[in-house]
């Protein structure tokens, strides 16, 4: 499976629109978007975000990398995910 | 500026910022910024000054719906400098149930935040008389800025008219009835309440308080109260969604003080199995909203070596009833212990007869802390409030059933409503059912609270469908979202053919909890 930014990308996205926001209009999820400010993600929602990311993507996140720096859009997100995909 | 005892609530922050040995000192550090005591008083006679230039007068109520933020905490004090009430809404509040609190309360002005215009503006949208909005990061937006109203406004120099008998909050509850309730506080029991609390939980003006709760929930507002009643300095922190962002700033600062709620404590403690947390600066560890569990209380005491650590029991109508002293955690398992300082509490049967120790009664609060009532919803707070022993008085019936032991510990047994507590929030089952009658395709609908090893209870939603409807646990999901808070959406959604009914036709919750009907496919 490739883990180039556009596939982390999509997934991520489509995971944030199907399971956290229950919409099917992508134009709801700006890449941009703080997570927290829209009141999409809360502390139950961080830790379903990291499960789904752990298995898709067969990474390993630690508590200490649990910040909004990593999670509070789609962009930190796919930058996260995709460092750590690497690094695997 | 005033001397002798605090009256009203904002009288400590005035003082301390008058007082040249306190001035200077650090009232909060917000996201990690610093703000001294003078410079949370001035912003709070500029705003107070701007709120009484858009109407606030005495007794107006001010709608404050905001993150957990500086302006947040600005518009606290400044609302009650200016002689209103203060009336927070939880941020995670959606439009419907916003312009519900606003026209139920006729708030006058509302404080928002910038990135929260979606809700906000669909609450406006659907008001007769829509209160003045003023908005934080608000210069991209047509309402008035925030900081620019602030910076632009003079200090208010002439005191409100206030009294210790006036409103200071209206806190907005979950009823049964599934419409919030404003639960009204006056000066002198918000004044009384925070210095009761602050007794048993000896705490002084060195205190550092962590809160990481909403200041829209009392529980959060009150670490604000009692922080600047003791000109100690409060870490507020926007929310728990980043527990490790908490964790460093509970190092960094220092903090002696951490108030949680189980769900927080268990996400503490799954952490710290991980890997090993510790934090030898923190004195104070205290728990409300649900209970804490035994092993839980005493796991704690590895993060926190050097903490006592508070099993404690309220509810907003009076704040706060119980707390178990520290150092009877280990002999009193289970128990919340005994009434806050300048309190009482007793049990009494249903016919109002004393229970006799070991039995289950209902739990009766006397005290200042006692609210007045429920903002205009005189039957309700007839229910809650009843005649005391002196001509007038008026004690609180919690509706909650307790024991008590022989040396007057208290124990909780039930609650006689159908409230679900989760993540130690309050939903109203009816609310939940009341969104979900509303979805096309819903025949029926009933919602009730089960067993969560995180969660204390997850709200579950039990729906029967229309012959023939297409619709799937998605849909009812995001209905949901769209109208609840986060806490209330279901987390389980099962659709089933029939519900229970009681003899009167009525869906019965308790057989829906005793014999679960089965779940059809998605």
């Amino acid at each position: 499976m490739s883990n180039d930014p556009s596939t982390i990308r999509a997934a991520v996205r489509a995971y944030i629109l199907e399971n956290l926001m229950f919409s099917s209009n992508a134009a709801d999820l700006p890449d941009d978007a703080s997570l927290l400010d829209r009141g999409i993600i809360d502390s139950t929602g961080v830790l379903e975000l990291v499960m789904f990311i752990e298995e898709r993507f067969h990474i390993k996140v630690k508590d200490s990398d649990m910040l909004p720096q990593n999670f509070d859009t789609v962009d930190h997100l796919t930058r996260f995910v995709g460092s750590l995909a690497s690094a695997a | 500026m005033t001397i002798g005892t605090p009256r009203l609530l904002q009288d400590a922050l005035l003082d301390a910022a008058a007082d040249p040995a306190r001035r200077e000192h650090v009232a909060l550090i917000v996201e990690g910024v610093p703000h001294r005591y003078h410079e949370l008083a001035d912003a709070a006679r500029r705003l107070a000054a701007a709120l009484a230039a858009r109407g606030v007068e005495r007794g107006a109520r001010v709608a404050i719906y905001m993150d957990n933020t500086w302006p947040c905490v600005v518009s606290i004090y400044a609302a009650l400098v200016a002689g209103g009430v203060v009336m927070l809404v939880n941020p995670q509040t959606k439009a419907d149930k916003l312009a519900f609190v606003l026209a139920d309360s006729g708030a006058a002005v509302l404080l928002s935040d910038a990135h929260l215009q979606k809700e906000y503006a669909a609450a406006l949208a659907g008001l007769e008389l829509p209160p003045r909005l003023i908005v934080s990061n608000g210069s991209g937006t047509d309402a008035e800025d925030f900081d620019s109203l602030v910076a632009a406004t003079a200090p208010l120099s002439e005191p409100s008219a206030t009294i210790p008998l006036d409103l200071a909050a209206l806190i907005y509850t979950s009823g049964s009835t599934g419409h919030p309730k404003g639960v009204m506080q006056t000066h002198q029991s918000m004044v009384f309440a925070a210095g009761s609390l602050i007794e048993y939980l000896r705490l002084d003006a060195h205190a550092r308080i962590l809160c990481a709760l909403p200041l829209a929930f009392d529980y959060g507002l009150y670490q604000l109260l009692m922080s600047v009643a003791l000109g100690a300095t409060l870490v507020l922190e926007r929310s728990f969604t980043y527990p490790a962002q908490v964790f460093e700033r509970m190092r960094e600062t220092r903090a002696t003080a951490f108030p949680g709620v189980p769900t927080v404590f268990a996400m503490l403690l799954a952490a710290h199995a991980r890997s090993p947390l510790r934090f030898p600066d923190v004195t104070r560890v205290t728990n409300t909203a649900a209970a804490l569990p035994d092993d839980v209380a005493r796991r704690l005491r590895e993060v926190f070596p050097n903490a006592l650590i508070y099993k404690m029991y309220g509810l907003t109508e009076c704040k706060r009833v119980s707390y178990l002293e520290p150092e009877r955690i280990d002999d009193k398992p289970g128990s919340v212990g005994k009434a806050i300082p300048g309190t009482e509490v007793y049990l009494l049967d249903a016919d109002g007869a004393p229970v006799p120790p070991g039995s289950t009664g209902v739990l009766h609060v006397r005290g200042p802390h006692v609210m007045l009532g429920y903002w205009n919803r005189p039957e309700q707070s007839a229910h809650m409030l009843k005649p005391g022993r002196l001509p007038g008085e008026r004690v609180l019936c919690t509706q909650d059933h307790f024991r008590m032991d022989e040396q007057g510990y208290l124990y909780f047994v039930g609650r006689s409503d159908d409230i679900i507590k989760t993540r130690g929030e309050k939903v109203s089952p009816v609310e939940v059912e009341n969104v979900l009658h509303a979805i096309a395709g819903v025949r029926e609908a009933a919602v009730v609270g089960v067993a969560d090893a995180l969660l204390g209870e997850a709200v579950r939603a039990y729906v029967v469908r229309v012959p023939g409807a297409e619709l799937g646990e998605r849909r009812v999901r995001a209905e949901c979202a769209a109208k609840l808070e986060n806490f209330m959406v279901p987390k389980d959604i099962v659709f089933c053919a029939d519900l229970p009914k009681t003899a009167t036709g009525k869906v019965s919750r308790k057989a829906l909890l005793e014999n679960p009907p089965a779940g059809l496919p998605a």
